[in-house]
């Protein structure tokens, strides 16, 4: 028998279950290398929302009719299996608009109530944008200093950087990312929660690209806060997660205020639902979290090990051939081990808007630019980069596909 | 021959005309194409109410490179008021190849920063 840990070959064959993945352009067939930015969604997902609009679409925790008492027990329900997927409570399991959005929460409802002139909100120069811009925000409304954590010529953090900004004792909040959605580097986020939390900090993960690849138990993370969204993990788009400490979220305000998140309204205040309620105002995202419940019970069925052992192995794969191009520049950490399923590189001479327009010809799809992480592009010393990324359903054939892509382009360019 | 691609497209990116700095100068602009994070930056000298000398500085594609330097061999010797004048169409049919709509800012970035250093106005041309 196979271990699924320390397979080097790809174990999931599922790209049937994906019907764009069966669209050809042009006669031939798509290669979908841009997992990070989102992921394609399987059967069941398209189902169990098509099912839900066909069947039991009603507004939820409200109508006693039987059609509202099963919308409302799917999008319950769904929660139920977000939260077990994530090794977390159902109760501090909100649903957000996006990862995005749950980020955001934390800044405002957290960080402008705690956070004052002389804190330090720390971060790292791996954050996507959304895990940087909040921050600024907060920092600009509350006078606090934002600080980085620096980002190694391999790209990885440095936990004695760390300790070093810890013994200052005025970390009030440090925001990391769980996988880099450039870099592919998989942080060591329990450690860092575990020295932020020993420090009197909070810690706030972002898991975006986390989720989708790797088994998460955010209990053993041991952060305060982990968001994600659902779109990169096989979801629809319009659903994000945020997991809470539930004593935090107990003591927080509310995000937004509105329809649901009350338990009683006056003519000049109010007081809040339960959790998760209180931090979802308004009608929410029903559809999409069936869309996501369905979602996670795929991943579950796959197993978030074997998704894991399967981009691993195209990983590797995918950084030993694209060696044998001449002039390809992979960065981030070397080692497939080291890294979730993410490549970003530069084709020599060929600026990587070029490689992905040249490439596209072939369907090769990638992403071009600065990847929401302008910061760390400046680091990097490099303008914008390309990038693959996989996914459950991609193989061999896609890295041999982009592989030959990329030759005929630097062809061109020679 | 690739379509987009062409020789004299790949010529104008491997070596850009009028590019590098140019101190003192009379008129200046910095931008970017947020999309890509394409760069350009221009230094221009006038005199006599035309542009007498005029580099280009920045990073980015073969498009917006390659635009840039073949739009600066018509930048020189312009009115500095005939600038404000131009078009997106005046760069296209100046690249005559086809550029398509995500490509489209890649090559409009030269004469959006040229008209942000003559006229003030950084708007994406039209």
């Amino acid at each position: 028998m196979t271990d699924v840990a320390t397979t080097t070959t790809p174990v999931l064959d599922v790209r049937a279950d994906f019907p764009i993945l069966s669209r050809e352009i042009d006669g031939r067939p798509l290669v979908y290398l841009d997992s990070a930015a989102t992921s394609q969604k399987p059967e069941p997902v398209i189902q169990a929302m098509d099912d839900y609009y066909r069947r039991h679409n009603a507004n939820i925790h409200r109508g006693v009719y039987t059609l509202a008492q099963e919308a409302t027990d799917l999008f319950e329900g769904a929660r139920e299996r977000v939260a077990a997927f994530t090794g977390a409570e159902t109760p501090t399991t909100i649903f957000t608009r996006n990862a995005t959005e749950a980020l955001n929460l934390v800044a405002y409802a957290w960080g402008r109530r705690n956070v004052g002139p002389g804190d330090v909100v720390l971060l790292t120069e791996m954050e996507h944008h959304s895990n940087i811009v909040p921050w600024q925000l907060l920092c600009c409304d509350t006078g606090a200093e934002l600080r980085y954590l620096h980002v190694s010529d391999e790209g990885t953090l440095s936990l004695d950087e760390l300790d070093a900004e810890l013994a200052g004792g005025r970390v009030k909040l440090a925001a990391f990312a769980h996988v880099s959605n450039v870099l592919g580097t998989v942080n060591p986020v329990a450690e860092i929660a575990a020295r932020v939390r020993a420090a009197g900090g909070l810690s706030v993960v972002d898991g975006a690209q986390a989720v989708p690849q790797m088994p998460v138990d955010v209990a053993a993370v041991g952060a305060d806060f982990y968001a994600w969204t659902g779109h990169k993990a096989l979801g629809p788009t319009g659903i994000g997660v945020l997991h809470g400490r539930r004593s935090i979220l107990e003591d927080m305000r509310p995000f937004l205020g509105g329809g649901d998140m009350i338990r009683t309204v006056d003519w000049q205040e109010s007081t809040w639902n339960d959790l998760p309620w209180k931090f979802e105002a308004g009608t929410s995202m029903v559809a999409e979290g069936v869309g996501l419940g369905a979602a996670v019970d795929y991943l579950s069925a796959l197993g978030m090990e074997s998704v894991r052992a399967h981009e691993r192995a195209l990983v590797a794969y995918a950084l030993e051939r694209l060696a044998e191009i001449g002039g390809v520049r992979v960065i981030g950490p070397p080692g497939a081990e080291d890294r979730g399923g993410v490549i970003s590189f530069e084709l020599e001479g060929v600026h990587p808007h070029d490689v992905a327009e040249l490439i596209n010809r072939e369907n090769v799809c990638v992403r071009a630019g600065h990847h929401c992480a302008m910061p760390l592009m400046r680091r990097l010393g490099v303008p914008a980069t390309a990038r693959a990324s996989v996914g459950p359903y991609n193989d061999t054939s896609d890295v041999d596909a982009l592989v030959a892509a990329l030759v005929k382009a630097k062809k061109v360019f020679a | 021959m690739d379509d987009l691609y062409r020789d004299y497209i790949l010529d104008h990116y491997k070596q850009p005309r009028n590019f590098g700095e140019l101190d003192p100068h009379d008129l200046d602009a910095h931008d970017h194409n947020p999309l890509c994070g394409d760069e350009l930056g221009v230094h221009i000298v006038v005199r006599d109410g035309r542009i007498a000398e005029l580099r280009f500085h920045g990073q980015g594609c073969a498009i917006s490179q390659a635009a840039a330097s073949i739009a600066s061999e018509e930048y020189v010797g312009m009115e500095v008021g005939d600038v404000g004048e131009l078009d997106a169409d005046w760069v296209l049919d100046l690249l005559g190849i086809p550029i398509s709509a995500t490509r489209r800012k890649c090559a409009l970035l030269n004469l959006k920063v040229m008209r942000g250093a003559v006229t003030g106005d950084a708007s994406w041309p039209e």
